[in-house]
């Protein structure tokens, strides 16, 4: 299946979903409210459910934070990536933890790394950073460390 | 990570005993930390936790230029340092749009393919070596010797190569290059059955495998687990077949995939993968063309605007390498999709319920590497 | 046949003429005291530098070459090295049976040689009950190692010795049982006398199957009581990093480590004395040439010929096969060699009563 093809089976479950065709694959924009509904419908997608969460992650943009779900599904290898936006001061978003199990990890490597808050998750608790690690969160770009930090 | 008063307020209560196997335990095979909840011998909760070797290359990446980044990533999975190499180069690559030349392409898969033999020769001893059988690592550090040898001819170390970059290869073949691989060849698949009589067919070796850490298809698939972990449990993952990268689509070879689901499955899907690297180099080492190594590039990268994908097969599973350029001489924001990490939180699901035994077991049979793990 | 009988024997009327018999058995005490350790200072030196260019040799590479010819001095100076390291005690653990533990192991090993025939009429004590003194004391052993788990305060150290207790307690039972087949075959528990009564050819060859089956069972339990591979659960490194010795270091760690050796010895000995007519030459029938060459060859080459041999299966065993796991090592205990051995028990009694055997 190609992206267009894709784009209208998925456009006509998402509607509050953006789309954008100009990448490797399809990506969806869907606001951060909807995340949690978009995931489980995307996890039991009608006969190609997208079951394989192969890569999460998140962009700092600077002004916003952007979550990253890179899905695939396994049945017919057809991938999607969503992204949600979130606000940069207060950065929440619900956990997908449940749903596919390898976010668990995932999560809480961002919510270390990047300070954002995953509603629900069964254990957020530091995975990286060491004992006592509080508030400031390393891959943001306005993280500063001058003793560990080599700046190029 | 946990603080001590915290494992040691857990214990003792319900009767269960929790041991710290890690962060420097001669089973975790580097830094790696489980908190290990017993019932006895059973183990009833085990919990990983990593960082110990977190050196955060994907920040020091977003302050390295394009053709600077591809090395740190040789200190990632050091025992696939060609493999991450490539999926860097490929993303940078898809970027710029750059035709590769064949000569470098062939190389790149050759290089690739040795790696996995490599790699898969230390999993192999240092399987055994969990197990309790001490004499399989020197025999597998044996051909694995003759492999490192070959890289050191040509890229000049024998560890983190960082010999794939943007457009090619960084130097052509050492002429050696094609006649000591065939003696290795041969020399390996000579000494092949003798691994097996070692090990595979060692009736200690079965009972230890067979049965125990059973991760289930729809557990691996939920887990994100890929490469031989995810096939051994009846998952087709294999990216050389299904994304196909390099020269892969045009050579014969096959997806190792059982449905065993436990550590004597993964244990075969890669020997057997062993036998279709040798295979595919096989196919490779007498039909190297002539021409460049390297196709031609300006001094200074500049991605365009926008986001890069690229997936690699390692000898541990699907290396994700994910580009965000706005446009500049460094990445924007780059995340490497390790194999290693998914892997690793699929462990509590195999070994819950198994003894310690069996857990050194699993452990070897997942062929974990810390510093993929920990990035 | 030369034989060492004729120095204890004269060293024995000797001390008996100048001194009180008192006195002379007191010197003769000591004087066995120090061959003892030195029994044991040689078995550490040799064993473990023959351990260690066994498994050069399995694993196709070249073992300690360095210090002294072929590397010989390579356990010296490794003794060195732990004697002149700090006998650490950690915090917090039972220091009065931390400390004891080694010593219990180590004066087990040594009280069990006690009844060991090294050759002919070269023997501490023959005492009637001799292979029953050996099994009973060498059981001792694991009171030590328990010891050392316990009051190490590590949770490493408590899992091996708990598994440790677990294995020594089930395989004596075989170890046992196979030993009871010679003993019926002979009729007798003094070594002298069973070692006697394979003048005429060794027990293994004499005893028909069940002599057979009682050796192969005895070298496999053998192996397990003495915590080696495949059956070190009690160390498993890459599981419990060292076991039931993790806390330990300098000379109480290498009183362990030669302990382990001295038991292999110990078993190997027994296993030699009971199956392969210990310091017996070969024999076969009653006087014919083949014997007489044979006995040219003195019995403690014979006797240390047959344990290092022994000893050489074990290690062999050691660096070829991978560890089993706890409940696998005792399932192979309780339901397949118990069984088999009390089985065979039984068949030996049969044959023993009928005469069967040659």
């Amino acid at each position: 299946m190609n992206k267009e093809e894709l784009k209208i089976k998925l456009a006509a479950t998402f509607t509050t979903a953006a789309f954008d065709e100009s990448g490797q694959w399809l990506n969806m924009t869907v606001p951060a409210a909807d995340w949690l509904q978009v995931a489980q419908l995307l996890r039991n997608f009608g006969d190609f459910p997208f079951d394989y969460l192969f890569c999460l992650t998140c962009i700092d943009w600077k002004t916003k934070l952007t979550m990253v779900y890179h899905l695939s599904a396994i049945s017919t290898r057809d991938t999607v990536v969503v992204k949600v936006d979130l606000d940069r001061n207060n950065p929440e978003i619900e956990s997908v933890a449940q749903i596919w199990k390898t976010a668990n990890f995932h999560e809480r490597e961002v919510c270390e790394l990047f300070g954002v808050n995953f509603l629900n998750h069964p254990d957020l608790r530091l995975l990286i950073l060491p004992d006592g690690w509080e508030g400031r969160n390393p891959m943001r770009k306005d993280f500063e460390d001058p003793v560990n930090m080599i700046k190029l | 990570m946990y603080r001590q008063s915290e494992i040691l307020d857990r214990s003792g209560h319900d009767g269960y005993m929790v041991i710290n196997v890690g962060p420097q335990h001669p089973a975790t095979h580097g830094v790696l930390h489980f908190v290990i909840t017993l019932n006895g011998e059973t183990i009833i909760k085990l919990e990983p936790h990593i960082g110990y070797i977190h050196r955060s290359i994907e920040k020091m990446c977003e302050s390295l230029n394009y053709r600077q980044f591809v090395y740190t990533t040789s200190r990632m999975d050091y025992l696939s340092s060609h493999i991450n190499n490539h999926a860097c180069c490929l993303a940078v690559e898809k970027g710029l749009e750059l035709e590769i030349p064949p000569r470098a392409q062939i190389i790149r898969i050759l290089m690739d393919e040795l790696t996995r033999l490599a790699s898969h020769q230390l999993w192999w001893g240092s399987m055994a070596m969990d197990i309790g059988a001490l004499t399989p690592f020197f025999h597998a550090f044996r051909e694995r010797e003759m492999i490192t040898d070959i890289f050191e001819d040509t890229c000049g170390t024998r560890l983190t190569m960082n010999y794939m970059v943007p457009g090619g290869v960084m130097a052509d073949l050492h002429p050696d290059f094609q006649q000591k691989v065939k003696v290795f060849l041969k020399q390996f698949q000579e000494k092949l059955p003798e691994y097996d009589e070692l090990v595979t067919g060692n009736i200690i070796f079965q009972n230890r495998t067979k049965g125990v850490g059973i991760l289930s298809k729809e557990d691996a698939i939920s887990y994100g687990v890929s490469g031989p972990t995810a096939r051994a449990s009846g998952v087709s993952c294999d990216v050389r077949k299904l994304y196909p990268y390099g020269v892969y689509d045009k050579l014969d070879f096959k997806e190792i995939t059982d449905t065993g689901c436990d550590t004597w499955a993964r244990y075969i899907v890669r020997m057997e993968e062993m036998r279709q690297s040798i295979h595919i180099i096989e196919q490779l080492i007498d039909n190297i063309p002539d021409g460049d190594f390297q196709a031609k590039t300006k001094a200074v990268l500049k991605l365009p605007k926008g986001e890069y994908y690229s997936r690699v097969e390692t000898a541990r599973g699907e290396l994700g390498v994910y580009i965000v350029s706005e446009g500049g001489t460094t990445p924007y924001r780059i995340k490497f999709r390790s194999p290693g990490f998914s892997n690793l939180s699929a462990m509590e699901t195999m070994v819950k319920g198994g003894k310690i035994g069996d857990f050194v077991a699993v452990m070897g049979s997942v062929d974990l590497v810390i510093p993929d793990i920990d990035r | 046949m030369w034989s060492l009988e004729n120095i204890t024997k004269s060293v024995d009327s000797w001390l008996n003429l100048q001194f009180s018999p008192t006195i002379a058995f007191l010197i003769e005490a000591v004087i066995i005291m120090v061959l003892v350790i030195g029994l044991f200072a040689f078995l550490g030196l040799v064993l473990v530098y023959m351990e260690r260019k066994v498994s050069s040799f399995m694993q196709i590479r070249l073992g300690p070459n360095r210090v002294g010819p072929m590397g010989i001095f390579q356990t010296a100076a490794d003794t060195l090295k732990l004697i002149v390291k700090e006998g650490f005690t950690p915090n917090n653990v039972d220091k009065f049976l931390f400390n004891l533990a080694p010593f219990i192991v180590m004066v087990v090993a040594m009280v069990v040689l006690a009844p060991f025939a090294f050759s002919k009429g070269f023997q501490i004590w023959d005492v009637n009950v001799g292979i029953f003194f050996i099994t009973a004391v060498s059981s001792l052993g694991v009171i030590g190692i328990l010891t050392a788990g316990w009051s190490s305060n590590n949770k490493y150290s408590l899992l091996g010795a708990m598994r440790s207790g677990a294995q020594i307690v089930s395989y004596e039972l075989s170890a046992g049982l196979t030993i009871l087949v010679i003993v019926m075959l002979t009729g007798s528990l003094r070594i002298s006398d069973i070692i006697n009564a394979q003048a005429d050819g060794w027990w293994i060859f004499k005893g028909h199957i069940p002599a057979i089956i009682a050796f192969v069972i005895y070298i496999i339990a053998a192996t397990a009581e003495t915590n080696r591979a495949p059956f070190d659960m009690a160390e498993a490194e890459s599981e419990l990093t060292a076991g039931f010795h993790t806390e330990y270091s300098g000379m109480k760690f290498a009183l362990f480590f030669l302990a382990e050796y001295a038991n292999v010895f110990i078993v190997c000995a027994i296993g030699a004395t009971l199956f392969l007519g210990g310091w017996m030459p070969l024999h076969f029938g009653e006087n014919n040439w083949f014997n007489t060459i044979m006995d040219y060859i003195p019995g403690i080459v014979w006797f240390f010929g047959k344990a290092f041999f022994l000893i050489f299966v074990i290690m062999w065993f050691r660096w070829t096969f991978p560890r089993l796991r706890i409940d696998q090592l005792l399932n192979l205990e309780w339901k397949y060699l118990l069984p088999i051995s009390l089985f065979n028990l039984l068949l030996a009694t049969v044959i023993a009563i009928t005469g069967w055997h040659f």
